[in-house]
């Protein structure tokens, strides 16, 4: 009896220690989401039971083997007890029932995270190896991710090669991203700051670096850099030329494959490469003139440059833009010496 | 040097480049008659290099000569019943068909396998200590990564095989498996299985990790295909092996040894095996179908041909969860096996210990949608697979409370074997107590994919499966060789790998939690856990000089170690009840099972008595 008294507390102790101990360390990052605090209530209902059970294993293990050691010169066997059916349930049951519990309790929270608000905004995006691209209702593109906070907000998310994922640890909630599907993440910031959506499933070499900042402002400033976004994209439509092009590029995923700074990717970077010498696939070496680089847009097949793959880049390009789009496009190629 | 050139193995290794070349050599063959371009990147084209690694696979097996037998039986010669093994260490270089023999080639694999995966856990450990990359390509780490995943997981395997070859027999009084031919069959799948994981190393690597989800892994390089390869063919040690045992469980237990009086392990070497014949399967499957979505252009998985990424997913974990209790089962039942040998009283609640390893199978099979949570499949399957996966926390919640009533009121001893027991229930703890929150669907959206997940896996399999392989190894180990390990060196390689292990993977679910994701070559200094990765870093390298105190412990016992040939742990299992090490056909008098096996503190009570008369009783 006596043991069972000595057990029991220090069950108690070493439970309520562990747990606020390891509460007061933070474990989680800051709460930047509606939905951060549903999944921290249940992580926290988790964590009082693993706490709990962790007392309640290593309290009675380390008091037997203090207590219950043999004594040296002590050759004698412990005691014949062979088991008892009643603990044997009772510790069947119990756990059972917790389990069931917390099942319910997950269901609930998991339901807490899809709650759906039919004002919420609503913004594409685009994930490929190894970069984000974010579009906008108002019809333009941005590689950062700007979010009014408290309002509800659905990302429509796709993929246009291998297996993605977002997460923001701030605001809890993760979701895989499908190539030739779309996949929803329901999101309600609450806490202006700047955060990082980071790839969370392995997509390839890169995959370390596929982050993009995310930046949840007021309602007020961000309805301020929509406008000056928009404003950006007309003035550069208008205009035309490289700071068009640049856009495009962005735009049209471009830079999925291709660089602007030498960076070898899935295609040929695209610095220095107006008027430099290109060995190509079959043996020949051509100059890239404005002529090749329309060529390459339109037609990707007709040269393949030495080392890179064929049937890699889409041929749709030649439909989806307009003749002038793909001339701002060269002339922006033009200007990377 | 000449005995070792003639070996078996050596023979294989020959025979499987010459295989793999000649295969490899005819589909280039093929390939330039039809006017396809004969050679690629890594020379040999993909299809080459796959056909030639499956040809070679083969060529190893018929080489070593432990097909020999069954091609003499369909050409109707007879062959002898046993074969006599050669006395000397060569025994272990040829097909030998002795369980005992087996095992120990099994057990060698095994830890050979683990420590080349130990080995490039190391060498990516060190790029981690700090953030940036310090001297590996991204694809570099990538292959890394996805090898010491893989090379574990086979060596944890191929460990669980041969813990099980070596014990089953013996504990059940039988004198060998049932099947013994199919047993060095599915132990000499292994080595070739080994080298053609290892050979990803050369042909491009690979970076998927070791779930090898499509579209990645079909844009992976040649490496990849030797990685889906090896795994089908190591997989057939696996189910074979797995049969192999079901069978002699079934068929070869020794007069007297009724369900309920089967060693322990037994029950959890079944309920392994049943997993092992069933699931394996279902990964072949999956890697098989992303080959034939490499090689011939079937869209099973591409989207643009109406195929199905998440369909692998499923298919992948329907094997790959079971297989996690593959590698914790055995491991939990040698806890449940030597726990009352040191503590001196019969194991509590022993057929409540033996169903939950059945239950904990039975309801591993209907968990798997658990590592899908976040994937994108329905959403409501999400439900009913939290429910699933909750329940298998009750039958391990059985064992935990039943190890605890064993020690209750024991007289405990603790040398090295039950050091290492203990260890591994504090250890495989702290990875069960860290499952439920992967399972409560809603903090699992924030857990998955993080390095809280790697802390909890490493914390099952090291405290599920490689503390009790430590402790059967320094516990049977005596039983194998006659000597004993040495026991200082082994309370060193315990506690110094304990508290680093621990460090390392607390760690780890500490920055899983704060944003750290898994399988990745560089983090963000601006996360700030450059100082966490450091330590752990350097928890690495301890547990690393632990590692090399056991491999330097078995070495000096093996050449020097005390003399033991008798009943050193005073245990009343049947095998030390006879002289180590171990006889050829293990009982040359045979043994009646006329007990409980673990009445400790009984007095005059036996569990087994020999045919000639002896008992044997307490002491
Ligand atoms: C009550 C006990 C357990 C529960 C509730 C549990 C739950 C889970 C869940 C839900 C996941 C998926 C997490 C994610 O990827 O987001 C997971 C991952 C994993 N668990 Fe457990 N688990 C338990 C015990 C075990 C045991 C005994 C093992 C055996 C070794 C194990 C090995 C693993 C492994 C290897 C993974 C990760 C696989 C991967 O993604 O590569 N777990 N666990
Ligand atoms: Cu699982």
């Amino acid at each position: 009896m006596r043991h069972f008294v000595i057990v029991g507390v220090l069950v108690i102790i070493v439970f309520l220690a562990t747990y606020f101990g390891l509460t007061a360390l933070k474990l989680m990052p800051v709460e930047a989401s509606a939905q951060s605090i549903v999944v921290d209530w249940m992580w926290n209902l988790d964590f009082v039971v693993m706490c709990f059970l962790f007392a309640l294993i290593v309290v009675p293990l380390v008091y037997s083997l203090i207590v219950f050691r043999r004594r040296k010169g002590d050759t004698s066997d412990g005691e014949h007890i062979e088991g008892n059916t009643k603990l044997e349930i009772t510790w069947t049951v119990i756990p059972l029932i917790t389990v069931l519990v917390f099942a319910y309790l997950g269901a609930y929270s998991l339901g807490e995270t899809m709650a759906v608000d039919p004002n919420a905004l609503e913004i594409s995006v685009t994930a490929r190896q190894w970069s984000w691209q974010f579009d906008y209702p108002e019809g333009f593109t941005s590689n950062e991710l700007h979010l009014p906070v408290n309002r509800q907000v659905v990302l429509n998310m796709t993929s246009l090669d291998v297996i993605h994922a977002f997460w923001v640890p701030q605001f809890r909630i993760r979701q895989d991203i499908l190539p030739g599907r779309v996949t929803n993440y329901r999101i309600t910031p609450i806490l202006i700051g700047n955060y990082t959506v980071m790839c969370s499933q392995l997509c390839g070499t890169s995959h370390s670096y596929m982050t993009a900042p995310v930046i949840v402002t007021s309602q007020a400033d961000y309805d301020a850099w929509v406008q000056s976004q928009v404003t950006a994209a007309q003035a550069a439509a208008a205009a035309g030329g490289p700071a068009n092009g640049k856009l495009l590029v962005q735009k049209y995923g471009c830079l999925g494959c291709h660089t602007t700074d030498g960076t070898k990717l899935v295609g040929p970077t695209w610095l220095g490469l107006y008027q430099s010498q290109v060995k190509l696939s079959d043996g020949r070496t051509v100059t890239a003139d404005q002529a090749y680089l329309v060529e390459s847009i339109v037609s990707p097949s007709a040269k393949i440059v030495n080392g890179f793959p064929d049937n890699v880049m889409p041929k749709t390009f030649g439909t989806a833009l307009t003749q002038s789009q793909i001339n701002d496009i060269v002339s922006y190629i033009e200007t990377l010496k | 040097m000449k005995k070792f050139l003639t070996s078996a193995l050596v023979r294989g290794l020959l025979w499987q480049a010459i295989g793999w070349l000649l295969g490899a050599l005819f589909v280039t063959g093929i390939r330039f008659l039809m006017g396809l371009n004969p050679f690629d990147q890594f020379f040999f084209t993909e299809p080459a290099w796959v056909f030639g690694a499956l040809v070679g696979a083969i060529s190893f097996v018929a080489g070593t000569g432990a097909m020999t037998d069954w091609f003499k039986w369909a050409k109707g010669e007879e062959t002898p019943e046993h074969r006599e093994d050669p006395p000397g260490w060569e025994k272990y270089l040829n097909v030998s068909l002795d369980h005992k023999v087996i095992g120990i080639q099994y057990t060698v694999t095994a830890l050979i396998l683990m420590c080349v995966g130990g080995l490039f856990a190391m060498i990516f450990r060190t790029e981690l200590a700090h953030s940036g990359l310090q001297f590996l390509t991204l694809q570099e780490y990538n292959t890394f990564m996805s090898l010491h995943g893989i090379v574990m997981i086979v060596g944890i395997l191929v460990g669980v095989a041969g813990v099980m070859n070596y014990l089953v027999p013996m504990m059940i009084g039988a004198d060998d498996m049932s099947f013994p031919r199919l047993n060095a069959f599915s132990f000499w799948v292994v080595p070739p299985a080994a080298v053609l994981l290892l050979s990803t190393l050369a042909l491009g690597g690979f970076d998927t990790g070791w779930t090898g989800y499509p579209p990645l892994s079909v844009r992976a390089p040649v490496g990849m295909q030797m990685f889906f390869m090896g795994v089908a063919v190591a997989g057939w040690s696996s189910i074979l092996g797995g049969l192999n045992l079901i069978a002699t469980v079934l068929r070869m237990r020794t007069k007297g040894m009724t369900a309920f009086r089967m060693p322990i392990f037994i029950w959890a070497a079944i309920a392994t095996s049943i997993i092992t014949l069933t699931a394996t399967q279902l990964i072949g499957l999956a890697f098989q179908l992303v080959m034939f979505q490499r090689l011939l252009g079937m869209g099973f998985f591409d989207p643009a041909k109406g195929g199905n990424p998440i369909l692998f997913q499923h298919l992948f974990w329907f094997y790959s969860h079971p297989a996690v209790y593959v590698f914790v089962l055995p491991g939990l039942g040698l806890i449940s096996e030597l726990m009352p040998v040191f503590v001196r009283k019969p194991l509590f609640g022993y057929r409540f210990v033996a169903m939950s390893s059945l239950g904990i199978a039975l309801v591993g099979f209907l968990v798997w949608a658990h590592h899908m949570f976040t994937s994108g499949m329905n959403e409501y399957l999400r439900v009913p697979f939290m429910y699933s996966t909750l329940l298998v926390a009750v039958p391990t919640g059985v064992k935990f409370f039943s190890w605890i009533a064993t020690l209750w009121k024991g007289k405990i001893e603790a040398p090295t074997p039950m050091l290492f027991v203990v260890g591994g229930i504090v250890v495989f703890l702290l990875g069960g107590l860290s499952g439920p929150p992967n399972a409560t669907v809603a903090t699992d959206l924030h857990l998955h994919d993080t390095y809280w997940i790697v802390g909890h896996f490493h914390d099952t399999m090291f405290g599920g499966y490689i503390f009790p392989f430590f402790a059967a190894i320094y516990y049977w180990f005596p039983k194998a060789t006659g000597k004993r390990m040495n026991e200082t060196l082994g309370k060193i390689h315990f506690w110094l790998m304990t508290p680093a292990f621990l460090t390392l993977t607390l760690l780890m679910m500490r920055v899983g939690l704060l944003g750290m994701r898994r399988r990745v070559a560089d983090y963000d200094p601006a996360l700030g856990f450059d100082n966490y990765h450091l330590i752990m870093t350097i928890a690495g390298y301890l547990i690393a000089i632990a590692i090399a105190i056991f491999l330097y412990n078995l070495y000096i016992s093996l050449r020097h170690g005390e003399t033991a040939t008798g009943n050193v742990w005073n245990s009343r299992s049947p095998e030390w009840q006879v002289p180590s090490p171990m006889p050829v056909h293990n009982y040359d008098v045979p043994f009646e099972v006329v007990g409980e096996p673990y009445d400790y503190g009984l007095p005059g009570s036996a569990y087994v008595r020999f045919a000639d008369g002896s008992q044997s009783t307490k002491h």
